[in-house]
């Protein structure tokens, strides 16, 4: 890592309370119940590079994504944005400023954009918000702008959102997104929602604006495939822990954590028709009760007493970050 | 040749609406044999999930089958009557659905939803029914599955429910199952292991599969032809290896080219512009014309029909050009 990275995430960590109601904790003696959504992970984003993180449901990567913009206060760690720490930034008099260096596209561009207003609303919401214009005019040009760098045209501003396809709507969220020139954009699984042709549409649009525009994205996507199409650099992880942190072409070629190499062969592979499969046994363990030491222990076929009662903590090993007792010792 | 296991001639399947009848399915015709898997893909809209309901006689009204018959092993069953209809289904065609959750009774433990389906169609007792629903169970690979059969749903796990379903679809030993987007609902990991339980089961019971999904890597794994499908109609249809390696659709060459690989690097996705037409829209001539790459003059004002090109059949008028 060289230079000083536009995003750096230190320890960042997220706890849910999922408690009973007062009521029946008393009553039924039910104890606090706790999730550790996100439980202290680092990692650190240079300016113009995309980081991915890649995992199954329930192991954070949408919270990370929510904490990075500041939707979730976090509980313990810090997020520095451009060597301000994002947290006090975001309470302070700082916070529209920080905010419009920042933003996010979600991932159901059904839910996501207001039913109720046009295009031109939408898109120009923030650019109000942060008085980006000073009058209607000036509004109408740059959303017209705008919706052309990603594909539509200035007509479409005055349409709603249900005359749009999955892939518009989903560029209009990008619109959205770009509308106060941030330089940093958080993506939580864009193009899940959407058919692969359009997915490739929207994919091909995301590339091409980073070059022109030199944005820093967070990737969020539980499709490898995909990770590995846009991402430089690509953090796997698992049950609130990151467990493996790589560069691309490392994690694909040599992939070291267990959990990474088993992600890997899940894939169904296009081309190569009718290869056996060894499907790994096992499910996610239910995040209110995860498993003593390493949280992967159960599922790990290279996994020994050590997994089970020590947890590997995540450090650098031949040039990646591993968190895994069996590579650092060799026993892969 | 023999008869196929299940045959659709010509189906049309129509939605009446106050503008005017909505043709969803546009005279689809396929084989499958016994023991095959025919997977279906296309773009959300296409129509597989269509072709599937229109099979096991469940499509939403008001859509209705327009023309075109449905044979399963020869005998006619698109114009049979409901209750004759209800004994085809589950006895000698299952289903999966997408969503294990929505598809069990929440209300009932899985062994009373699985007893009830193999009392159904089975000459069992309830305690015979309960020692076929365990094996099944264990089958499908649930641990414990004679604790776990007095469960309800929710205590599942969604891979588990998944197998609960597929548990329940092959309770009679079906000769054909429909399986709509099996895996979709589910996570990368798990999604291997119920596909490979699918082929596994499926091999072992010598049941043939129609695999509705629109993940072209579970087709390339799992199935032995695929038919494309595309605003309706079948854009191609052949062995798998074929369709995927020598796509002679432009439809099928740009969804397999908008795929992101894992062994190449691609600057760019290739892209196929523009959205599939709606119902109400459809273009004149080959549906696919507006945003085919290769579109000419002929395109535009005649409908290509399925025609044999090498080992597949394809709807397109490239192909026609170059025979001519």
């Amino acid at each position: 890592m060289t230079g000083n990275p536009l995003v750096e995430v230190r320890d960042l960590a997220k706890v849910f309370d999922v408690s009973p109601p007062w009521l029946n904790r008393v009553v039924e003696r039910k104890p606090k119940l706790f999730v550790h959504a996100v439980d202290g992970i680092s990692f650190a984003i240079e300016r113009g590079k995309t980081l991915a993180l890649v995992g199954e449901s329930g192991c954070g990567k949408s919270t990370v994504a929510r904490l990075l913009v500041g939707l979730y206060p976090p509980t313990a760690g810090s997020v520095s944005f451009d060597g301000v720490d994002t947290a006090q930034t975001l309470v302070g008099s700082g916070a529209l400023a920080l905010r419009r260096r920042m933003q996010m596209i979600f991932q159901d561009p059904y839910a996501s954009l207001n039913p109720r207003w046009k295009v031109l609303d939408i898109v120009g919401e923030a650019l109000r918000e942060h008085g980006l214009i000073s009058n209607e005019d000036e509004l109408k040009a740059r959303v017209a702008d705008l919706l052309q760098s990603v594909g539509l045209v200035a007509a479409d501003r005055d349409k709603f959102p249900h005359q749009f396809s999955g892939g518009q709507r989903q560029r209009i969220s990008i619109a959205r997104a770009l509308a106060t020139e941030p330089e940093f954009l958080v993506c939580d699984e864009p193009t899940s929602a959407l058919d692969v042709s359009v997915q490739a549409q929207v994919l091909n649009i995301m590339k091409d604006l980073q070059r022109s525009r030199g944005l820093t994205y967070l990737f969020i996507s539980h499709n490898l495939a995909v990770v590995r199409h846009v991402a430089d650099q690509v953090g796997v992880m698992y049950l609130g822990r990151l467990v493996e942190l790589a560069d691309k072409a490392n994690l694909f070629a040599r992939p070291r954590h267990p959990y990474t190499r088993m992600l890997l062969d899940a894939i169904p592979d296009i081309h190569m028709t009718g290869r056996a499969r060894t499907p790994v046994q096992g499910e996610v363990p239910n995040p209110l009760n995860p498993p003593s030491g390493c949280s992967f222990h159960p599922r790990c076929p290279l996994a020994n007493e050590r997994c089970k009662v020590e947890r590997p903590a995540l450090q650098q090993f031949q040039g990646i970050q591993v968190a895994c007792h069996a590579v650092i010792e060799g026993r892969d | 040749m023999t008869t196929p296991l299940l045959e659709v001639r010509h189906l049309k399947v129509e939605f009446p609406t106050r503008r005017g009848t909505l043709l969803a399915l546009d005279d689809i015709s396929f084989d499958i044999a016994a023991g095959e898997i025919l997977g279906v893909v296309g773009e959300s809209g296409a129509g597989k999930s269509l072709t599937g309901a229109a099979i096991i006689g469940l499509l939403d009204p008001p859509g209705r089958i327009a023309s075109g018959e449905i044979l399963l092993e020869g005998r006619r069953i698109d114009n049979l009557p409901y209750e004759q209809m209800r004994k085809i289904r589950g006895r000698q065609i299952g289903a999966i659905f997408q969503d294990p959750l929505t598809s069990l009774n929440p209300l009932y433990t899985v062994g009373r939803q699985l007893t009830e389906t193999i009392t159904t169609h089975l000459p069992l007792n309830q305690a015979q029914a309960r020692t076929r629903a365990i094996e099944l169970l264990e089958q499908t690979g649930i641990p414990a599955a004679a604790q776990r059969i007095d469960q309800f749903p929710h205590q599942f796990s969604g891979g588990m429910r998944q197998r609960v379903v597929i548990a329940l679809a092959l309770a009679a030993s079906p000769k054909l199952i429909v399986a709509d987007e099996p895996t979709t609902a589910l996570d990368v990991s798990i999604q291997a292991q119920i596909i490979s339980l699918l082929k596994s089961i499926c091999k072992e019971q010598g049941a043939a599969v129609m695999l509705v999904t629109h993940d072209m890597g579970v087709i390339a794994e799992t199935c032995d032809r695929v038919a494309v499908l595309y605003a309706g109609r079948i854009a191609e249809i052949g062995p798998v290896a074929e369709v995927i390696h020598r796509p002679a659709h432009p439809y099928t060459a740009g969804l397999m080219g908008s795929i992101p690989a894992m062994d190449e690097d691609r600057e760019r996705l290739l892209q196929i512009d523009g959205s599939m037409p709606r119902l109400n829209a459809i273009p004149r001539g080959c549906a696919y014309n507006p945003r085919c790459p290769q579109v000419f003059e002929r395109c535009r004002v005649e409908r290509p029909e399925l025609a044999q090109v090498g080992l597949t059949r394809a709807a397109c008028w490239l192909h026609a050009e170059v025979a001519a």
